[in-house]
């Protein structure tokens, strides 16, 4: 009886688990496996390299190049995005009218694929035909008009800007959640203590919101340095390599290239670095709180 | 002295001032969208000249094509057919385990649990080069069974965290009438527990259906062959063939957007409030 039990408890989790280790344990495992080989995905026979792959990445001048490319497109997701996503939320947050219209609009860039995103906002910002351009001329500033994604002065923040569009939605809803778990009373106590709302904000506020100012910014840089799929769409990477990032590295080593020893390696040197990143990022949030 | 009236004009203009704001990021959102559907409209010859919002002529034929022609109809039914089949799975697969991690004792329980739940705070940048891998060896490239297996894995841990919080906090009482009743474990989970979960786990489909709807790289990587694809790389390769003809991709782009906008709008009670619930989880 108890072991038919038991029994029967696991095969409740049976199926899960199944799927996981196949599907996420099994290539995690792999991915360190053949970061340690030369293999081209095809024959049967894979080269142990040892760490070759791990030093040729530190000299992969592409590789550091697409590395600062995220980082660049972060730093302006953090600041830009984040700060837009902030000031939304405090203005939704006050008794306004038609707050939940704004609140369902503003999540509406985040719901589409970036497949969508990309190829509008390609299609927008065209050289020749594009939407941006044709305003700029008939504004009489048809001199700044340009080929925004193919200029390499222009693409990459072009294509940040275009990521911040769609993703500060996220940080807005976050934001609005953390400010609502604010209780009213505190910034009435404050009133009645003489404060005026720029003393409540700074004094009440703030402090209250770095907790979740912490989590927005981790998630920021987590999804930022590892967004492609709208440069994908949008340039795929170039001019040159121009908007190249991490990811799309990997996917060139793998499918390019056919190095796949060598992309492995790339992914774990990069998850490494984005797991340091957060766990910095948590460490300080800690800090800050105590 | 500053009078009633005067601080009422102040907040007026203020909350003016908000609106304005709000509106500005608003209209933002929105244009690129009504772009999109206006340049679908337009036919090959005026797009470029035309930079009217609304076309003189509605060439709504444009979708036809695109359907027909673009193939847009059979990515269509594919994307249709991946999501509902991958919600579908991952609604009782994760929903079964939730139930038995929540509920029931039994060696490696926990150590199963910490693994669903690490997996989703670990990133790993280069997993679809040993998905890849993985699938030729298991012959499940190119296969939509492989492409469905793996999105399930994808909506996995987190489906588990929410229904296995929210079976944590639902009454036992029910399922201890039901077990009294003679009702077996399976019983309890399909028949008391899944009907009492209904708002988590409207949550877990609105969630796992927009992320498999937008999925794009192991799409990408897992089809070679065009009749498999779902939308989202139909998209990017019809863009590299037909890429002047602008219409027919906003056509495209309106075919595969409009769905999720029409579900996003439906369901935004729940997105919220999955987004707030994951949150909490990062």
């Amino acid at each position: 009886m108890r072991i038919k039990s038991t029994l029967e408890n696991y095969i409740f989790v049976l199926p899960a688990v199944l799927i996981f280790a196949v599907f996420y344990i099994i290539p995690f495992i792999w991915v360190f496996q053949l970061g340690l080989f030369d293999w081209d995905g095809i024959l049967p026979t894979k080269i142990f390299v040892g760490l070759d792959n791990f030093k040729e990445i530190l000299f992969d001048k592409i590789w550091w190049q697409s590395m600062g490319n995220a980082g660049y497109i972060t730093l302006i997701a953090l600041t830009f995005q984040n700060a837009l996503a902030f000031l939304l939320a405090w203005a939704c947050d006050r008794e306004i009218r038609g707050k939940n219209f704004y609140r369902v609009i503003f999540f509406i860039p985040p719901v589409l694929s970036e497949v969508v995103v990309g190829l509008v906002w390609q299609w927008i910002l065209d050289g020749n035909y594009g939407l941006l351009n044709s305003w700029l001329a008939n504004l009489g500033l048809g001199h700044l008009a340009r080929s925004w994604l193919s200029d390499p002065q222009t693409a990459l923040t072009a294509v940040a800007i275009v990521h911040c569009w769609k993703g500060f939605g996220w940080g807005f809803l976050i934001f609005l959640a953390g400010l609502q778990t604010i209780p009213r009373e505190l910034y009435e106590a404050a009133r009645v203590d003489g404060a005026n709302a720029w003393v409540s904000f700074r004094k009440i506020t703030i402090p209250l919101m770095v907790p979740v100012a912490v989590l927005v910014a981790i998630l920021t840089v987590l999804g930022t340095m590892q967004a492609f799929v709208l440069i994908i769409a949008m340039t795929g990477g170039g001019p040159a390599y121009h908007t190249q990032v991490p990811v799309l590295r990997i996917l060139a080593s793998m499918r390019g290239s056919s190095r796949f020893g060598y992309a492995c390696a790339q992914g774990i040197s990069f998850g490494v670095i984005l797991m340091a990143i957060s766990f910095i990022q948590y460490r300080f949030s800690k800090k800050s709180r105590a | 002295m500053k009078t009633g009236a005067y601080y009422k004009t102040k907040k007026t203009a203020i909350n003016l001032l908000i609106h304005l704001f709000l509106l500005t990021v608003a209209t933002t959102c929105l244009f690129p969208l009504i772009w999109m559907v206006s340049s679908s409209l337009k036919s090959q010859d005026v797009i470029f000249k035309d930079t009217s919002l609304l076309p003189k002529v509605f060439h709504f034929e444009n979708y036809y094509r695109a359907w027909i022609e673009g193939g847009f109809g059979r990515y269509f039914l594919n994307s249709i057919f991946y999501t509902v089949a991958v919600v579908i799975g991952i609604i009782i697969v994760s929903s079964m385990a939730a139930y038995a991690f929540s509920r029931f004792r039994f060696p490696g329980r926990n150590v199963m649990f910490v693994m669903f739940m690490a997996a989703m705070m670990i990133p790993i940048p280069g997993s679809f080069v040993a998905l890849y891998v993985l699938l030729n060896k298991l012959h499940l490239r190119n296969t939509s069974f492989g492409y469905i297996l793996c999105m399930i894995n994808v909506g996995l841990s987190t489906s588990i965290f929410l229904l296995k919080t929210f079976f944590d906090k639902m009454p036992k009482e029910l399922e201890d009438a039901a077990r009294i009743d003679g009702c077996s474990k399976f019983g309890m989970w399909f028949h008391v527990a899944l009907p009492l979960s209904k708002p988590v786990l409207a949550v877990v489909v609105v969630f796992n259906a927009l992320n498999v709807w937008n999925e794009y790289i192991l799409a990408l990587i897992i089809f070679d062959s065009r009749p498999l694809m779902p939308l989202q790389v139909a998209l990017t390769t019809f863009q590299g063939e037909f890429v002047t003809n602008y219409p027919l991709l906003m056509a495209g782009l309106t075919i595969t957007a409009l769905p999720i906008i029409i579900v996003y709008l439906l369901m935004q009670k729940y997105i919220v409030k999955g987004v707030t619930q994951g949150a909490v989880v990062g």
